[in-house]
């Protein structure tokens, strides 16, 4: 080894404290870019080898009903690969010991083999058996949370009748990988299935027989997808098409992107703050070192060593660190990511996803963090570098100091000496007090951006159910009923009031722009159901026109005031012009919002409605679902206050995991920074520090100089931190939002105060860390030399 | 009051003797000098006296309390009641005005005198506002004394106090000593290898090898200002 590297490791070894907390923030930057980046990795390629090997479907359509027939027109569109037509339909499930309403993603499936598209991982039993009426293949979700399998039954409703379908086999389907309800947001297993049944049987129940409602279709490589869709519509739309759409707005295809995209996003945004609070880190320390080090950097280059050589010195030294913290975080990052993994494969049904390291991604955080790491050293490189040998050789200059601007203003009478030594120095080295400012700030700041997803969903959930959703139940017919339903549901013992809703799949045109979207009519009287939008307004819905999301209307560049064609592709399927009367920053993404007349008089059909919001008596819940979900009428039904519970419950589990992971995080930025500083003022200021505790200042009293500074900046960092996390999280959130899909932008009071508590204790506790060295100062020793 | 004083330092392997019993009395009021050539402790005896450091072996007595039994918080009392420290490389506080210097240890001390005053005593009212760095040596030292007396100290200890300067300035900073110790009466103890300065001591206490060799009283003291070397 040479003598040079043997400095290395014992300077290093002297300052281990500061290299471990480098290394530390260090290895949390690269732990959260491994862990998002793997876990990324790893579900993009399972998924994308699920998607080839059971063929995915690229496109969708719905229809009401279309005979056997059309297919072999459908297979004749160019692009098109193959062609799944199927009956779907959503039906409510009779479980014993769940009075709750229950409902099943009915899909059917060809007795005889499986699905060309869309195809069936078979878990566990085997495929539905030719000839063999009343077998049903169920999801695995649904399967483990009921403990069934082959051999039990279940009891689903269909179009009114009660059925027992016997379990032949527990299934996946790249599909339903995220298997939820249409309109909720986390899954619930128990209450909501998917079951795949005999095509034959299936349309039978439905009145479907020869004919399919649903097309999942592959596209052959190079094929345009917009042609395609386009060419479907027009030959869909006699029997009802709804209008074809591809990936993008496939429900579980559309999560799981979204929470790719997330994963993406988080790679980079926390990642970038710990790796600059690390270049800072590496800044200040790496100056210190280097001014304490002159006379040793003169002798070097007095003995013939060149400058490179001596750069080489201290970059190798500053690299033995970020080695030491990428390790750390690679290592740490390999770990939760195989948690996130695993906790992924929780909602996320795939038939296996292997977790994988790879090498290229440990290799980038390395080249990443050494770049940030010499980029927060190139100042004190170039002070070494340039340091003459006879100059260095020289003890550096006495440090001048001058009245802080706040005794220039005439303010500073009344301050103690220690306050004043405490302001001078800050105000001597305002580079260092920025740094160490900035520094802690960016532990409020990484706080509050962990913390800012989960304010938003919070308060999007109580926009959601309580303010907007204020009834219990949710309910939709088969086909869309005479508004004297609405009598029918009120006469149900416990139903306190109901409110109708009629919901009309849309096309919307302005100019080239087009959109898919669905209408609701709402009544007049929205009192259960209201509609608000992100403030929490109520958005006002004028008697004629229509009012658009938001999102809507950027989306068809249209504004209050002016037209947009609507083809409505149910019934009579007209198409009018209609007059935009307001667009609403609503939570929900692309819809449109009429009065339930205007709709029905839009649609040229009487007064119908499709579904309705019903208030129940809480203490009635029971009897209401029980009789309404064996109503032949109805399709779905709905309970908010499951929802909410299975939200809250998961919510709950991500929350105390979150939490412990932003007061890890902004607590190594907060001790890393602060401990840093304190220990450099500590050695830059022992000789005042020991000559003030021999004038007799007691330890506490001589620690108000070294730890007022610290914990001054600390207290001047908080409301930068607060600014900066803010503006995070803003993009953040922004970041996150889609075309279908704006967040709001909120954080709550607690997140602050929490952020600032979090941060103020760190710095409190490692401030006390450092001032053992007050204790441990040598009195005597640091009298006898000159400074 | 000392009695049978010893320190041993461990230095890695090799024990050193600093002290090797050591009895030595100060009196009120009276200017005493320790003469030594470096290595004799007196250095170490001065720290031991002053409640920077506690003797391995042997007594300290001050007005009848035992400071080798005290602990650290016990000294610092100690020190910020009864002891003035002037050290051979003054020690300022560099952040701070001379005059805020002196502020430091009157702002903890029961009966002190004015900052202001304390400079008066030195000759450094005009330099009241100065930070060290806008100073010479010897004027640094001066406020380094100034900040000594200011807590009006039962006793002055200084190390070296004319060891970083030339003799004109040497001479200043003694003649400031002097009028200390006749105007306030304060006890006080000067260490040097300068062989010159005791001549204006009350008192000359020869130290050689960590034990005193002998005892001198001077009774022919002469002014500081006619001091040379």
């Amino acid at each position: 080894m040479r003598a040079l590297d043997r400095k290395l490791l014992r300077d290093l070894w002297r300052m281990k404290g500061q290299a471990a907390a480098i290394a530390a923030v260090m290895a949390c930057g690269v732990a959260v870019y491994v862990m998002a980046l793997t876990t990324l990795d790893s579900l993009t390629s399972a998924r994308a080898a699920y998607y080839e090997r059971y063929r995915f479907a690229d496109l969708f359509a719905h229809v009401k009903r279309a005979p056997m027939a059309l297919v072999p027109r459908v297979r004749a569109i160019p692009g098109i690969q193959w062609v799944q037509p199927r009956v779907t339909a959503t039906v409510p499930l009779d479980l014993p010991g769940l009075s709750e309403p229950a409902a099943a993603r009915l899909v059917g499936v060809p007795e005889h083999r499986p699905p060309d598209v869309n195809g069936l991982v078979l878990r566990a039993g085997g495929y539905l058996e030719p000839g063999r009426p009343g077998q049903v293949i169920i999801s695995e979700s649904f399967a483990q949370a009921h403990s069934i399998g082959p051999g039990n039954s279940v009891t689903a409703v269909l179009n009114g009748r009660k059925r027992r379908l016997d379990v032949v086999g527990v299934a996946l389907s790249p599909e339903f990988i995220f298997q939820v309800r249409e309109g909720e947001f986390v899954p619930d297993n128990k209450r909501y299935g998917v079951f795949w049944v005999g095509q034959t049987e299936l349309a039978a129940a439905f009145d479907l027989t020869g004919s399919f409602n649903d097309l999942a279709i592959t596209l052959a490589p190079g094929a345009s997808a917009p042609e395609v869709m386009r060419r479907l519509d027009s030959l869909l739309a006699p029997h009802g098409g709804v209008g074809a759409t591809d990936r993008d707005d496939q429900l579980s295809h559309k999560i799981l992107s979204d929470e790719m995209r997330n994963l993406g996003a988080m790679a980079f945004v926390t990642p970038a703050i710990f790796l600059a609070v690390a270049a800072f880190m590496v800044n200040v320390v790496l100056n210190r070192l280097i001014a304490t080090q002159r006379e040793q950097i003169a002798v070097l280059k007095a003995f013939g060593y060149s400058r490179a050589q001596v750069v080489l010195h201290y970059l190798e030294m500053v690299l033995v660190i970020v080695v030491l913290g990428v390790a750390l975080g690679c290592v740490a990052g390999g770990w939760l990511g195989g948690h996130l993994t695993q906790l992924y494969k929780q909602f996320y049904r795939f038939p296996s996803v292997d977790y994988r390291m790879d090498p290229g991604i440990a290799g980038a955080a390395l080249v990443i963090a050494a770049a940030a790491a010499v980029l927060g050293m190139l100042m004190a490189l170039k002070r070494a570098m340039d340091l003459p040998p006879a100059e260095a050789m020289r003890p550096e200059p006495p440090a001048s100091y001058e009245p802080t601007l706040v005794e220039r203003l005439g303010l500073g009478r009344s301050l103690s000496q220690a306050l004043r030594m405490v302001l001078r120095e800050i105000e001597r080295r305002p580079l260092r007090a920025a740094i160490s400012t900035l520094g802690t700030s960016l532990a409020v700041a990484v706080f509050v951006l962990g913390t800012c997803g989960a304010d938003t969903i919070a308060y999007v959930m109580d926009t959601l159910f309580e303010q907007s959703q204020r009834h219990e139940i949710t309910l939709f017919f088969v086909e869309p009923v005479a508004d004297s339903a609405l009598y029918d549901i009120k006469s149900i013992a416990g139903v306190v009031d109901c409110e109708p809703v009629r919901v009309v799949s849309a096309r919307f045109r302005n100019g080239h722009h087009r959109r898919l979207a669905a209408v609701q009519g709402l009544s007049e009287r929205r009192f259960w159901h209201r509609l608000i939008d992100q403030e929490g307004r109520e958005i006002d819905l004028p008697p004629e026109g229509i009012v658009l999301s938001a999102a809507l209307g950027r989306a068809l560049g249209v504004e209050a005031g002016d037209t947009v064609e609507v083809e409505l592709l149910h019934g009579r399927r007209t198409t009018a012009r209609v007059p935009v009367r307001g667009l609403a920053e609503d939570l929900m993404g692309l819809q449109a919002y009429m009065r339930i007349e205007a709709l029905n008089r839009l649609m040229r059909e009487g007064s119908l409605i499709s579904g309705a919001y019903v208030a129940v008596d809480p203490a009635a819940a029971g009897p209401v679902y029980e009789k309404l979900k064996n109503s032949p009428r109805v399709a779905s039904v709905a309970a908010k206050s499951i929802a909410v519970k299975n939200f809250d419950d998961i919510m709950a589990e991500n929350m105390r995991i979150m939490r412990f992971f932003n007061i890890l995080f902004a607590s190594i930025i907060a001790v890393g920074v602060v401990y840093n500083m304190a220990q450099i003022t500590l050695a830059e200021r022992k000789r005042e520090l020991a000559t003030m505790r021999v004038l007799g200042l007691t330890r506490a009293e001589t620690s108000f100089v070294l730890l007022g500074e610290v914990w001054a900046l600390a207290v001047a960092a908080v409301p930068f931190g607060l600014i900066l996390g803010h503006w995070f999280s803003k993009v953040l959130i922004e970041s996150m939002s889609t075309e279908t899909l704006r967040f709001p932008f909120v954080l709550a009071r607690a997140t602050y105060a929490q952020a600032v508590a979090v941060v103020l204790l760190a710095s409190l506790a490692s401030g006390l860390l450092v001032r053992r060295g007050i204790d441990k100062l040598d009195l005597v020793a640091v009298l006898k030399a000159p400074e | 009051m000392a009695r049978s004083l010893a320190k041993i330092y461990r230095m890695g392997e090799v024990e050193v003797h600093a002290l090797r019993g050591v009895d030595v009395d100060l009196y009120r009021g009276e200017l005493a000098v320790l003469l030594g050539p470096s290595g004799s402790g007196k250095s170490t005896l001065l720290n031991i006296l002053g409640g920077l450091d506690v003797p391995t072996t042997g007594s300290v007595t001050y007005q009848g309390r035992e400071l080798s039994a005290c602990d650290q918080d016990e000294l610092t009392l100690y020190r910020r009641a009864h002891v003035g420290f002037v050290f051979q490389f003054y020690n300022l506080i560099p952040s701070l005005t001379a005059l805020e210097n002196t502020a430091l240890v009157t702002e903890i001390a029961d009966n002190p005198l004015a900052p202001e005053e304390a400079l008066e005593l030195v000759g450094l009212s005009e330099r009241r506002d100065h930070f060290p760095s806008q100073m010479s040596g010897g004027e640094q030292q001066r406020v380094a004394i100034a900040r000594a007396v200011a807590k009006r100290p039962d006793v002055l200890l200084c190390d070296e106090p004319t060891g970083a300067l030339d003799i004109t300035t040497g001479i200043r900073v003694l003649e400031v000593l002097e009028r200390i110790n006749r105007e306030l009466g304060t006890t006080t103890a000067v260490i040097t290898h300068n062989a010159t300065i005791a001549s204006m001591a009350d008192r000359v206490i020869h130290l050689h090898d960590g034990r005193i060799a002998r005892v001198d009283v001077n009774t022919a003291k002469r002014p500081a200002r006619e001091l040379e070397w």
